[in-house]
C-alpha cells in the first residue's frame, strides 16, 4: 500500500483543482456503509458475495418471504433480512437489512477464540478467520453478539464474512458493494463513511420525517466497520438481529488470558507436591518393614 | 432403589468373573474383582483421552505441538465429549459398584482430623477404623462424582453452543467446566502417586486384584479385621516377631 501511495498524483502540470484521484489512497480504517432506507431488496449482493468467494450452491428453504433463507451458513455470509414491523399508526414498515459480519472494533469471537491465530483483527478494523489455525471450538458463537459465525460441520471449522479482505487488500472494494445498483451500499474509511451516514440521517429527520433516523455504530463494542442508516435507530431490534447495545462478555478476556494460565500452573502444584512427598517424608509402606540390609541407608 | 442397583452391580460381577479371574496367593487378599478392574482402566483411558484432547481445547497455543495424535485441533474437539461421555458412563457403572464402600461414616471424619500424622508418615499404619476405602479416597470418589454430573451439564451446553442455548449460558459453561477439569487434574497427580511409588503394593490390587495382608492391615485395617476375622495391629505384632525372630 505504502508505494501505491506514493505515485498518488498530487499535482498535475497545467491542471486546475486538485488532482483526479489525490486522497483516495488512505491508511484509515475502512468501513461499509448500508443504507437500510435505500435497500430495495434486489438481493444482488448476495450473489456477489456467493460469486467472488465461490461458494458452492445451497438448498434454500422457503418461509413465505422474500428472504433467501431464515439465516446466514457457512457457505452463505451475507443474507438480506425481510422484517415487516407494524407502527403504533398501525401503517407497516417493510425493512431490508443486509445482515453480515459487522467487524467490530472490539469483537467478541476474537476474544472468546483459545486458539492461535485463528481470528485476526486487520489493522484497516478487518475481523478475519484464518480456518488454519481454528479448531472448531465455537466458542466465537457465544461470543458474537450477531449470532455470526457459522459452523461447517464437513470441515469442523467456523466461516464468516471476510469483508472481502482479500479484495480490499488489492485496493478494491468489497463484492458486495460492487454489485449494489442502487448505492445503499458505500465503501471507504469509517469517517467518511460515518460522515455520509450522518448526513443521510439528518436528511431523513428534515426532508422526509424520520424523527428517529439514525446511525448505528454501536459503541458499547468500540464501533462497527459496518454501519447502518437506519428508519428508527431508538429502535434496531426491528431491523431482526440488531441488538440495541451489544457486550461482550469480560469472563472471556479474563479467564483466558489471566486465569487459564495460572490455575493450570496450579493444577501442576498437584505434581510438584507429591514429588516433594516423595523426596521429603518418603513412601508410606506397608509394616512391618523388611529389615534393612547391610550397609544400605535406604 | 438400593436392592435393585444391588442385583446389577452382582450380576456384573458374576459374568466379569466367568470372563476373567483373580489369583490370590497364599498371604494375600482378594482387593479388586475383574468387574471393578475393568471399570477402572476403562473409566482411566477415557479421562486421559478426554484430559489430552480437552488440553487442545484449553490452551491450543500451548499444545498445539500435542494436537496432531489425536488428528489435530478440530478432530480433538470433535472426538472430546464422546470421550468425555465414555468416562462419564464408565464412572457412573463404578460409582454404582462403590456405592456402598464409598459412603462416609464417623470414622472417616475422624480419618481427616487425623490426616497430617498420616501424611507425614508420623503413623505408619492407619487408624484401625480405617475400612476399605479410606476418607480421603472417599473425597476424589465424590469429587470425580460431583465433577461427572458437573461435565455433564456443562459440556451439552459447550457441545450445543451458543445457537441452543443462547451466548452466556455458554461463557458460565466454559469457566466451570475447565476449574472442574483442573481440579481432577490436580487429583490425578496425588491418586496416582498414592497408588504406585507413595504406598507401594497399592497398584497390583487394581492389576492382579489382589494385595499383601501386611498392605491390608497397614492401610485399611479395618476392613483386614473384616475378611479375616484377625485383629490387624495383632497380626502386624505377630509378623513382626516373626521377622525378628528369622534374624
Amino acid at each position: 500500500m505504502a508505494d501505491r501511495k506514493t505515485l498518488q498524483a498530487d499535482q498535475i502540470s497545467g491542471h486546475t483543482g486538485p488532482a483526479p484521484g489525490y486522497g483516495m489512497q488512505r491508511d484509515f480504517e475502512v468501513c461499509k456503509l448500508i443504507d437500510t432506507t435505500t435497500c430495495i431488496g434486489c438481493k444482488a449482493c448476495e450473489v456477489a458475495c456467493v460469486e467472488w468467494n465461490d461458494m458452492p450452491f445451497s438448498v434454500t428453504t422457503f418461509d413465505n418471504t422474500y428472504q433467501t433463507m431464515p439465516e446466514t451458513r457457512w457457505n452463505f455470509w451475507n443474507l438480506i433480512k425481510f422484517n415487516e414491523h407494524q407502527n403504533t399508526d398501525g401503517t407497516i414498515q417493510w425493512l431490508m437489512r443486509k445482515d453480515q459480519c459487522m467487524h467490530c472494533a472490539d469483537p467478541g469471537c476474537l476474544a472468546a477464540c483459545p486458539a492461535d491465530g485463528a481470528i485476526v483483527k486487520y489493522a484497516n478494523g478487518i475481523v478475519d478467520f484464518n480456518q488454519e489455525n481454528c479448531i472448531g471450538c465455537e466458542f466465537c458463537v457465544s461470543g458474537c453478539p450477531f449470532d455470526i459465525p457459522r459452523f461447517n460441520p464437513m470441515t469442523k471449522k467456523v466461516y464468516k464474512c471476510t469483508l472481502c479482505s482479500d479484495r480490499v487488500g488489492q485496493g478494491l472494494e468489497p463484492a458486495c458493494i460492487k454489485a449494489c445498483p442502487t448505492g445503499c451500499l458505500k465503501f471507504g474509511s469509517k469517517e467518511d463513511m460515518k460522515f455520509i451516514a450522518g448526513e443521510r440521517a439528518k436528511q431523513l429527520k428534515d426532508n422526509f420525517g424520520w424523527q428517529n433516523a439514525g446511525v448505528y455504530d454501536p459503541q458499547s463494542i468500540g464501533g462497527t466497520h459496518v454501519i447502518y442508516v437506519l428508519h428508527d435507530a431508538t429502535d434496531p431490534e426491528r431491523y431482526g438481529g440488531l441488538p440495541k447495545d451489544p457486550q461482550i462478555p469480560w469472563s472471556y478476556t479474563v479467564w483466558k488470558w489471566l486465569f487459564k494460565p495460572v490455575l493450570g500452573t496450579f493444577a501442576l502444584f498437584g505434581f510438584l507436591g507429591v514429588l516433594l512427598h516423595y523426596v521429603t517424608t518418603g513412601p508410606r509402606v506397608a509394616q512391618p518393614e523388611p529389615p534393612k540390609k547391610e550397609g544400605s541407608n535406604v | 432403589m438400593s436392592s435393585a442397583v444391588e442385583r446389577f452391580d452382582n450380576e456384573a460381577r458374576q459374568k466379569f468373573e466367568s470372563m476373567g479371574q483373580t489369583t490370590v496367593y497364599r498371604g494375600e487378599l482378594l482387593r479388586h474383582p475383574v468387574y471393578t478392574r475393568v471399570l477402572h482402566w476403562s473409566v482411566a483411558l477415557f479421562f486421559f483421552l478426554a484430559l489430552f484432547t480437552g488440553f487442545g481445547i484449553y490452551l491450543p497455543w500451548l499444545f498445539r505441538w500435542f494436537m496432531p495424535i489425536f488428528g489435530g485441533g478440530p478432530l480433538s474437539r470433535e472426538m472430546h465429549p464422546w470421550f468425555g461421555l465414555a468416562f462419564v458412563f464408565f464412572f457412573s457403572l463404578q460409582a454404582l459398584n462403590w456405592l456402598q464402600p464409598m459412603l462416609w461414616t464417623a470414622a472417616d471424619s475422624r480419618w481427616m482430623r487425623n490426616i497430617k500424622k498420616i501424611v507425614s508418615n508420623e503413623e505408619k499404619m492407619d487408624p484401625p477404623d480405617t475400612g476399605f476405602f479410606n476418607a480421603g479416597q472417599k473425597v476424589q470418589f465424590w469429587e470425580i462424582v460431583g465433577g461427572c454430573i458437573v461435565y455433564l451439564i456443562t459440556g451439552i451446553v459447550l457441545w450445543a453452543g451458543a445457537r441452543t442455548f443462547g451466548r452466556i449460558p455458554v461463557a458460565i459453561s466454559y469457566v466451570i467446566h475447565d476449574i472442574s477439569a483442573l481440579i481432577m487434574l490436580g487429583g490425578i497427580f496425588v491418586h496416582i502417586y498414592l497408588s504406585t511409588i507413595g504406598e507401594p503394593g497399592t497398584f497390583q490390587g487394581m492389576i492382579r486384584g489382589a494385595v499383601s495382608e501386611a498392605w491390608a492391615w497397614t492401610f485399611h485395617p479395618a476392613w483386614y479385621k473384616q475378611v479375616t476375622g484377625r485383629d490387624p495391629v495383632q497380626a502386624c505384632e505377630e509378623a513382626r516377631r516373626r521377622l525378628d525372630s528369622k534374624q
